[in-house]
């Protein structure tokens, strides 16, 4: 691990004048579960180090005018001997409920979830989040990439987005509050991510000096019938192969909106429009839930080997919905 | 006086019961200390520079950034300039300092220069491996295979396979070495206590004298651990030139590239049989590789004498890494390649899997009762009868269940050691032998024999192992450990109480012939009212105890087990996911020292046998020659929630216990795999014809045919 500066301040305020112009100078660490891996890995190597878990306000869960705001550094654990705040949530509990190890989920936060960084082995084994080799080429397409991307990978970017959060937030609808030096920004959890394009920029879009500081549901949320389904090949800590979340306005046993994302298929949370246009207006049932579930493969682009990954879209995608009506 | 024979059934006292291990409250207290745990005063920690490329020349080490760096105190050069890298992550430099993360930093200031040369590390293809790449092995043959094909009834063609994996032992390969003078103390992982002196000594240059090995418990080695290696031999060699101790413990990431493989295994396998299920042809083409070296050479079919069989085998050298013995070699790769073809084979003359392997369990010669036996009683563990269906589980819902058998062999038997069994005048006991325990119970089998042979409870006997200062024992490999160290603490003991029978005799009136120990006291055989109490005869001893040595004795050890395992599992046709459910396990091991102990071994390898069954695989990128998963996070294995109920069933009846004791590391490891890949072949109507059985080969499979 390279050498670093600590910086523990007590506020956010404080917090931000520590943090760097570019994401060499200084890191934001909180449960510190996977910063403190890449840093060992020496995949980054920032200059300072801020933790903001002793700012005690960006911790704890809460109800706020009947929403829900989860404080950045909640960790699963405060989620777990506190679910009240979830009640009307259990696409959010089921995706905590798959965090398997009990380290993670003492240490693990839902704002280091959000902004975790992605888990593709060329990424992790030394050859950049682009995975590109000495002609500029990305590696991934003719290597091994059976955890790879299915959707949103016309490239160079293959790696798949491992948030266990984002695709119920987003499904939800949540809002993030961001605090910069200019002040406090809020917008929605999918305009969080995006694919990079190029060499330096990254899967976030928070900038090097912005802390993400609460993640925030509307109180209308929590009349959404929701689910989360993740198809994990081992019930031991393990990442699941795909997630899909689902979020519907019913009338009655019909669906008049829903709101169906994806998780570890794409380099972001992946909406699945045609699935929720498919929905748009039915009576939910086994075979509407099966068309759903055709429709958001609907865009897939399989590489050489993560194929089934398609299959296992459809699959997540129907069992979520099935068990939101439940 | 005592002879040198095992107890009868009726006079064991301790030796089959289920006891649990002498060591247990040591170890989950955490008071036993592991070689990771080592720290003598001043130690210092090394760290390794590795080749980031799968195959190269050295042409330049630049250790000066490195040497200049304050607290950094020894280098090591373990591949010279001009030498060459065979893999990722093979040693090249290593490097001692004052803390872990001082070694880390100068690891990396070391400059190494690389010549890449060509590589190769996929063993998928032996056609186009290119030149110097392959060797083709003399093909066997028997009988006509291509002419029994051609008159078989029905015949099954298939290509099956599984990939290189690894060892993955809990606790990573590695030492702590310190110098008191000229002489070498070393605590390491190991295999191998009393065999690593002269490893030591040679590559030092001092005598085997002065080389002391310690290693009292050990996570694991499962075959990888029999050398001091070059990293033990470095971390000496530190430790003598910076004069501290030295800790050099492979982190998790070198333990999977460098620390062993086992290797993979692929076969075209054609078969054929009469319609009545009767096998008359084998026919198979096999490739595989042991990384650079050309490994063991595979015998198909495995255990089942086909009358007409032939085989040829491609050895592909790659640079996946090196191989090593990987528990029971060879065996549980032939295991499933020939159970998987039989099996294939049974589904299309649309017979029972029992009941074909069942009618053609005489091809396996001398054991044949042995296994119908042992397959008979595990279908009725498992209930194979009220369970069986054909190929595919036609019941509705995406959960299809299905059932699969294997069953294995293997050689086992004692290796050659030594015993000391020390009476003191006191009444206390000590048995030594510089033998090692595993994980697997030895340290609490020499206690059970010994206090069985002296009529003592467990606890009146001191075991110590683990030091090669205690007389030599052989290494654990092969499964011969509980052989070796039985019989040799056996045949000390019992000499060691007939000089203890002398020296009372004369107080009880009679001979030593006529004593036995029994519950404490001395007696005379056939006159209990006769007797002292075991203290009150050892105060006969006046000031010397009784020391005595017993070696390897093949009047109480046998060789040659035979075990059945039968699987259940249930698979998601819609993800392709696979639980193993229920395994049932069936294994002889000769006379059981501590049934508890042998018991796990079994509980063991029927889940490190679904771990590469569902889930292992060392994945290798041909585009940089790298491993892509040399981490706990990729590399998988099961959890605890991944594993299904384990029954397990030992052979204990006089037949297979008047044999002797056997041995049991190896065994019940060879059939899960099979086992697995023929239960998940009977859920979903199609065989997955490669291990691991991940999703995308499932649902791949189901692709081409099966349920869906």
């Amino acid at each position: 691990m390279r050498p670093f500066e600590y910086g523990n301040p007590s506020t956010v305020k404080q917090a931000i004048s520590l943090l760097g112009s570019d994401w060499e100078q200084a890191a934001v660490l909180a449960g510190g579960t996977d910063l403190i891996s890449l840093m060992k890995d020496y995949i980054d190597t920032p200059k300072r180090v801020v933790n903001i878990k002793s700012i005690s306000a960006l911790r704890g869960a809460s109800e706020v005018n009947g929403g829900l705001r989860l404080g950045a550094t909640t960790t699963f654990e405060d989620l777990f001997e506190n679910p009240a705040p979830l009640r009307d949530f259990p696409s959010l509990r089921a995706a905590i409920d798959g965090i398997y190890s009990a380290q993670m989920r003492s240490m693990g936060t839902v704002g280091g979830d959000l902004l975790q960084r992605p888990r593709c082995w060329y990424y992790r084994n030394g050859f950049g989040l682009l995975a590109l080799d000495s002609k500029g080429q990305s590696l991934v397409p003719h290597g091994d990439n059976r955890y790879h991307a299915i959707f949103g990978n016309a490239g160079p970017a293959y790696f798949v987005s491992p948030s266990s959060l984002a695709p119920p937030l987003v499904a939800l609808g949540a809002t993030l509050r961001i605090q910069g030096p200019k002040g406090e920004r809020e917008l929605p959890v999918a305009e969080l991510f995006r694919i990079p394009r190029h060499t330096g920029e990254r899967e976030h879009t928070i900038q090097p000096k912005e802390i993400l500081t609460e993640i925030l549901l509307p109180a209308s949320a929590r009349r959404l019938r929701n689910a989360t389904y993740e198809v994990r090949e081992r019930h031991f800590m393990d990442w699941p192969l795909a997630t899909a979340s689902v979020a519907l306005r019913m009338e009655g046993r019909r669906v008049r909106q829903a709101r169906v994302v994806l998780g570890q298929v794409a380099p972001i949370p992946w909406r699945a429009e045609g699935a929720e246009r498919e929905l748009a207006g039915k009576t939910l049932d086994e075979a509407v839930a099966t068309r759903a579930g055709e429709a958001a493969t609907v865009g897939a682009h399989p590489l050489s080997k993560n194929g089934y990954k398609v299959q296992l879209v459809r699959v997540a995608v129907k069992r979520a919905l099935l068990a939101a009506i439940a | 006086m005592a002879e040198i024979k095992w107890p009868s059934a009726a006079n064991r006292g301790l030796i089959g019961k289920s006891i649990s291990r002498i060591d247990g409250p040591w170890k989950s207290s955490g008071r036993a200390k592991y070689t990771y745990d080592q720290g003598p005063a001043g130690m210092l920690y090394a760290k390794l520079v590795t080749s980031p490329y799968a195959h190269a020349k050295v042409t330049a080490i630049d250790t000066s950034r490195a040497e200049r760096l304050p607290g950094v105190r020894a280098i090591h050069i373990f591949t010279a300039v001009g030498k060459e890298v065979n893999w990722e992550g093979h040693e090249v430099v290593g490097v001692a300092a004052d803390t872990e993360e001082l070694a880390e930093d100068a690891a990396r200031l070391i400059r190494v220069e690389y010549d890449p040369q060509p590589y190769l590390v996929a063993d998928t293809d032996a056609q186009h491996a290119g030149p110097g790449r392959f060797r083709e092995m003399s093909p066997r043959k028997t009988g006509d295979p291509e002419q029994a094909l051609q008159q078989a009834d029905v015949t099954s063609e298939g290509t099956y396979g599984q990939p290189v994996i690894t060892h993955c032992c809990h606790e990573a390969h590695g030492s702590v070495a310190e110098w008191k003078g000229d002489e070498l103390y070393v605590w390491i992982s190991t295999q191998n206590v009393s065999g690593l002196s002269n490893e030591y000594a040679s590559a030092l240059n001092i005598p085997a004298t002065n080389v002391h090995v310690d290693c009292q418990v050990m996570g694991g080695g499962f075959g990888s651990k029999f050398a001091a290696d070059s990293w033990g031999v470095a971390a000496a060699a530190m430790a003598r030139k910076a004069g501290r101790p030295v800790k050099l413990m492979l982190d998790r990431e070198v333990e999977l590239l460098s620390a062993g493989c086992r290797p993979s295994l692929h076969a075209k396998i054609r078969v054929g049989a009469k319609r009545d299920g009767t096998l008359i042809a084998w026919d198979s083409e096999s490739w595989g590789t042991a990384g650079m070296s050309g490994g063991g050479v595979p015998q198909l079919p495995y255990i089942i004498q086909v009358p007409n069989s032939g085989h040829r085998h491609t050895s592909i050298f790659t640079n996946i890494g090196p191989a090593r013995a990987w528990r029971a070699p060879n065996h549980p790769q032939m295991c499933f390649l020939t159970m998987a073809a039989l099996d294939d084979l049974a589904a299309k003359l649309n017979m029972d899997s029992l009941d074909f392997f069942l009618k053609n369990v005489g091809l396996t010669g001398e054991r044949a009762g042995v296994y119908k036996q042992q397959m008979l009683m595990a279908a009725d563990m498992i209930g194979w009868k009220q369970k069986w269906h054909s190929r595919g589980d036609k019941t509705p819902g995406h959960i299809k269940r299905g059932l699969g058998l294997s069953f294995h062999t293997w050689a086992g038997g004692g290796h050659m050691g030594y015993c000391r069994t020390t009476i003191h005048p006191d009444g206390s006991v000590e048995v030594a032998t510089g033998s090692q325990d595993l994980g697997t119970g030895t340290r609490t089998v020499i206690g059970i024999v010994a206090a069985e042979t002296l009529g003592l409870p467990l606890d009146a006997v001191r075991v110590e192992i683990g030091n090669n200062k205690y007389p030599p024992d052989g290494a654990s490999g092969g499964s011969t450990t509980v052989g070796g160290v039985s019989s040799s603490t056996r045949t000390s003991a019992t000499t060691a109480l007939n000089e203890l029978f002398a020296k009372a005799a004369p107080s009880l009136g009679t001979t030593a012939d006529k004593l036995e120990a029994v519950g404490g006291q001395i007696r005379v055989i056939g006159d209990p009212s006769k007797s002292i109490p075991w203290k009150k005869a050892c105060a006969k001893l006046g000031t010397t105890p009784i020391v005595a040595m017993g070696q390897r004795n093949f009047s109480l050890i046998s060789s040659g087990v035979g075990g059945v395992q039968m699987a259940e599992v249930a698979v998601d046709i819609d993800t392709g996911i696979v639980r193993m459910e229920k395994m049932v396990a069936v294994q002889d091991c000769g006379l059981i020292i501590d049934m508890k102990t042998a018991m796990s071994q079994v509980y063991g390898a029927c889940i490190m046998g679904t771990c590469y069954a569902l889930y292992e695989e060392k994945i290798m990128d041909q585009q940089t020659g790298t491993c892509l998963n040399p981490n706990m996070e990729f590399y998988k294995l099961s959890g605890l929630d991944d594993i299904g109920d384990i029954t397990v069933h030992m052979m204990t009846e006089d037949s297979y216990q008047d044999r002797g004791v056997i041995g049991l590391g190896e065994p019940p490891v060879i059939s899960p795999g099979a086992a697995i890949s023929n239960a998940v072949a009977n859920a979903i109507g199609v065989r997955v014809p490669e291990l691991p059985i991940t999703p995308d080969r499932v649902l791949a499979a189901l692709g081409k045919g099966g349920l869906v």
